[in-house]
């Protein structure tokens, strides 16, 4: 599963990238999108997998039970997923807003309004 | 020394506040601390004298070898009294110089200066050598520019800073390299040292390095133009730093340096050659000025070149000659820099070749530029004369060369003697007009000529006050071993003489026919618009030309090549470690995927190709959510409720926010071209194999997180929490997620703010 998963994360970046480098701003959202997503599933599985075992101590229990989930790696990943959802819907808004007032949807022409 | 040294910036400091009282008076009250000084190292002057060197000494950076000392010998000593001394007179003069305006500023800088070049020559250790070398610099800068309203003024600080400035880097690195070769910086361990030194292999480029810097500072050629520019001083200012302390630098430095570099091959051709160049091509050109001021820069060129000329010899004559010519230049030169500066002050013209009846009009600075020109011209009895005689002598009993060097030393002094001619007789006796009428220049003006002008006639008739302390301290210093100093106007008729009355005849005829050779020469003035200087323009408009190119080419504000450009660099050198280093790790099994998770894993990669390449921006939406709910299921299966959950939340709002403002975002076109495309996809390509392979290498070497066991057995015991993951968010890391929610809030009033706006301009 981890070649798997190793092979779901290129994926993922190469798609983020791609999508990074369009001209479009629409486009270039959905990169970001994509992109925290392969972000996170790299921490996830760079960190080692272990199955339907989370990382939770039984009642009654004061130590962990052995060969549980790693508990940083999630621990990342939830602060990552809250700032990228930020990011995200803070671009979203400003590139609206960017279309609204120059109606281009082009960055090669946003440049040259630019000027 | 230290007490000596912090008295001067506390001057500096003073000067603002001095300079709101009248000008005259701020120039004869800073005179003071510049006096007082020279007493307290006149007092120095007998332990010096016997053979003493005082040093002191505190730590500043231990760690580096770098410390704040101080070593004051016969050589330092008389580099500064000359600052001292001279520094009181530019002061008083200074202030009537100013009388006009406020000078707060520019006493401040003069001050600076002093302290910097106070340092320079007293200092013990290279890099603190180096610190003051560069505050002259700076100082000299700001002084230049002191019209800083006229665009000349402004170029030439500018010129002098940057060729000066470049020639400090080479000095700081060949210094590196002296201590690394001495194994020290202190200038009294690098003394007892020289042998080492020369021998190491990292020699010869410590002292191409440090000639570069000596050679910028005192003008030699090829650097030497920025001396003339820098003549948009006021002249107080050319007097006292660009004829009689700063451009002296280089040459004390050589002075300082030459009994550890010294006495070799490389250093004699070096410095001798560049020397001689410049003695001879600062003599000639002085001779053709029409300018008093660049007349008396060039004739400093050649008097820089004359000393390096004879430092490069080496032979103890020569050194004597070359320590001599210092003080024999510093007290002309300095008393005619003050002439110009007052025959421009009173008549507005500093022109030397129209003929002039000035003595009449201010007769006390006109014998000081008789006197001083007399020196110049080397004759008898002036202090110029031992000087010539010595450089004759010096360069007579050079050992090689043959005859090569006494026929440019005697070249040189001819024009010189040519050019102390025309300073002197053109502008106060020349002509038959009218006489302007008689009047005594003020003495803030005529002290300083006055005094230094007598003292090259007093010390050339009385050389016994000089000779067995000044000049025989600093000859020991330069030499490191003691030489009996006795110095005379007669010595006999020997060869030296007759070069001398050859000079005096030469340099008559050479005076007589100045003009005709001036019109026969006008044709030679365009091969020096080719010159040095034409090089410096050039260079600087190459500079600032790629400057500008460079930053068009990579500053062009399109994102996207931006974005290309930084995901190039990562994937080329991620993969180029890649493949370097050894590979052939063996590749993990691919079946042990359980069907559910292949499942999930085939649903992101087909969401993720679906969203790029859908055509419809609501499809293109949708398979992103896709992509984050497949995500999702795998923390899901992978042992993550947590995150499962947040990322379902999270997943789901964006997809709401993205639906909600689609309809205000532009609609769908294709803008890249198919080529653009492909070479996008490549990138995109190679940043994913890249990412793919790190998290193989990862997983590959393995990791144990020491803190994760650490975080897993405390969880209940000190976080009071069962859901782990949980007790690390809001009680290990809790200030983490503190920044987090800040972040969040943030966004939020961003997204806040720019939805107003909107609301604001429709209503």
């Amino acid at each position: 599963m981890n070649v798997l998963l190793a092979i779901v994360t290129g994926g993922l970046f190469g798609a983020g990238v791609f999508m990074l480098l369009r001209r479009n701003p629409f486009r270039l959202i959905v990169g970001l999108a994509l992109l925290a997503n392969a972000i996170n599933l790299l921490i996830f599985t760079a960190a080692g997998l272990t199955r339907a075992r989370p990382p939770l101590i039984p009642t009654g229990a004061e130590i962990p039970p052995e060969n549980m989930a790693d508990p940083l790696p999630q621990a990342l990943i939830l602060t990552a997923i809250v700032i990228s959802f930020g990011l995200l819907a803070f671009t979203i808004v400003l590139f609206s807003r960017t279309f609204e007032t120059l109606k281009v949807n082009d960055f090669a022409e946003m440049k040259e309004r630019d000027e | 020394m230290l007490f000596a040294l912090s008295a001067v910036f506390l001057m500096a400091m003073a000067a603002p506040w001095l300079g709101r009282l009248p000008s005259r008076m701020a120039g004869w009250v800073l005179s003071l601390v510049p006096l007082a000084l020279t007493f307290f190292f006149l007092g120095k002057l007998g332990a010096v004298a016997d053979g003493r060197t005082l040093t002191e000494s505190w730590p500043w950076v231990p760690g580096l070898g770098v410390d704040l000392s101080f070593y004051l010998d016969g050589l330092s000593l008389m580099f500064t009294l000359l600052i001292t001394g001279v520094g009181t007179l530019i002061f008083i003069y200074a202030g009537r110089y100013f009388h006009e305006a406020p000078a707060g500023r520019f006493f401040l800088w003069l001050s600076v200066f002093t302290g910097a070049m106070l340092g320079l020559v007293l200092a013990g250790n290279l890099i603190t050598l180096f610190v003051f070398w560069e505050l002259t610099s700076i100082s000299s800068y700001f002084l230049i520019a002191t019209d800083h309203k006229k665009e000349s003024a402004r170029k030439a600080a500018l010129q002098a800073l940057l060729v000066t400035g470049l020639g400090g880097q080479a000095f700081l690195a060949g210094s590196l390299l002296l201590g690394m070769a001495g194994g020290s910086l202190e200038i009294a361990d690098l003394l007892t040292r020289g042998e080492a030194v020369r021998s190491h292999g990292l020699y010869l480029p410590a002292l191409l390095l440090i000639l570069a810097g000596a050679f910028t500072k005192s003008a030699q050629v090829p650097f030497h133009f920025w001396l003339p520019s820098a003549m948009e001083a006021p002249t107080p200012v050319s007097a006292f730093l660009h004829s009689v302390t700063m451009v002296k630098a280089g040459v004390y430095l050589l002075a300082r340096l030459s009994p550890v570099l010294g006495g070799t091959e490389a250093w004699t051709v070096t410095v001798a050659a560049i020397g001689c160049v410049t003695m001879v091509a600062g003599a000639v050109m002085a001779l053709f000025q029409s300018d008093m001021k660049r007349l008396l820069a060039y004739s400093t060129v050649n008097a820089l070149g004359t000393m390096v000329f004879l430092l490069g010899i080496g032979t103890e004559t020569a050194v004597k000659a070359a320590i001599v010519y210092v003080l024999v230049h510093s007290l002309y030169k300095g008393a005619l820099f003050l002439v110009a500066g007052v025959v421009d002050h009173e008549t507005g013209s500093r022109n030397v070749t129209s003929p002039r009846r000035l003595f009449r009009k201010m007769p006390i600075i006109a014998s000081s530029a008789v006197l001083a020109g007399l020196s110049m011209a080397g004759l008898p009895p002036f202090f110029g004369y031992i000087g010539k005689e010595l450089i004759y002598e010096g360069a007579l009993k050079a050992p090689f060369a043959g005859f090569l060097l006494p026929t440019a030393a005697v070249t040189a002094n001819l024009f010189l003697f040519a050019t102390a001619a025309l300073l002197v007789l053109r502008p106060f006796f020349g002509g038959t007009g009218e006489t302007p009428p008689f009047h005594i220049s003020p003495p803030e003006f005529f002290l300083g000529p006055a005094i230094l002008g007598l003292s090259s006639l007093a010390v050339g008739i009385f050389p016994g006050l000089v000779d067995s302390t000044l000049i025989a301290g600093a000859t020991k210093s330069v030499l490191a071993r003691e030489i009996p100093v006795h110095l005379a106007l007669w010595h006999g008729i020997n060869t030296a003489f007759l070069l001398g009355i050859l000079t005096f005849g030469a340099g008559v005829l050479l005076y007589a026919f100045r003009d005709s050779l001036e019109r026969c020469l006008q044709g030679a003035t365009r091969f020096a618009a080719l010159g040095p200087a034409r090089w410096y323009e050039w260079s600087l408009a190459v500079l600032n030309g790629t400057a500008v190119r460079q930053t068009r080419l990579l500053q062009h504000g399109r994102l996207n090549l931006y974005v290309l450009i930084l995901f190039m660099t990562i994937a080329g050198l991620g993969l180029y470690t890649f493949f370097r280093g050894e590979g052939g790790w063996v590749l993990p099994n691919l079946l042990d995927a359980r069907i559910s998770e292949a499942t999930v894993a085939g649903l992101i990669l087909a969401s993720a190709f679906l969203s790029i390449a859908s055509p419809s921006r609501l499809a293109a939406v949708v398979a992103m959510g896709g992509v984050g709910y497949g995500v999702a299921l795998i923390y899901v299966q992978f042992g993550a409720p947590d995150v499962a959950m947040t990322q379902f939340a999270v997943e789901t709002v964006t997809v709401i926010l993205f639906v909600l403002v689609i309809h205000r975002l532009p609609s769908y076109v294709r803008l890249s071209s198919r080529t653009s495309r492909m070479r996008d996809g490549i990138i995109a390509l190679g940043t994913g194999g890249l990412m793919t392979l790190l998290v193989l290498a990862v997983l590959e070497t393995g990791n144990e997180s020491r803190l994760s066991g650490f975080f897993a057995e405390q969880a209940y015991p000190e976080g009071h929490g069962r859901n782990i993951v949980n007790v690390i968010l809001v009680d290990f890391r809790a200030l983490d997620t503190m920044g987090e929610i800040t972040v969040l809030s943030l966004a939020g009033l961003g997204v806040y703010g720019l939805l107003k706006i909107r609301k604001r301009k429709e209503g």
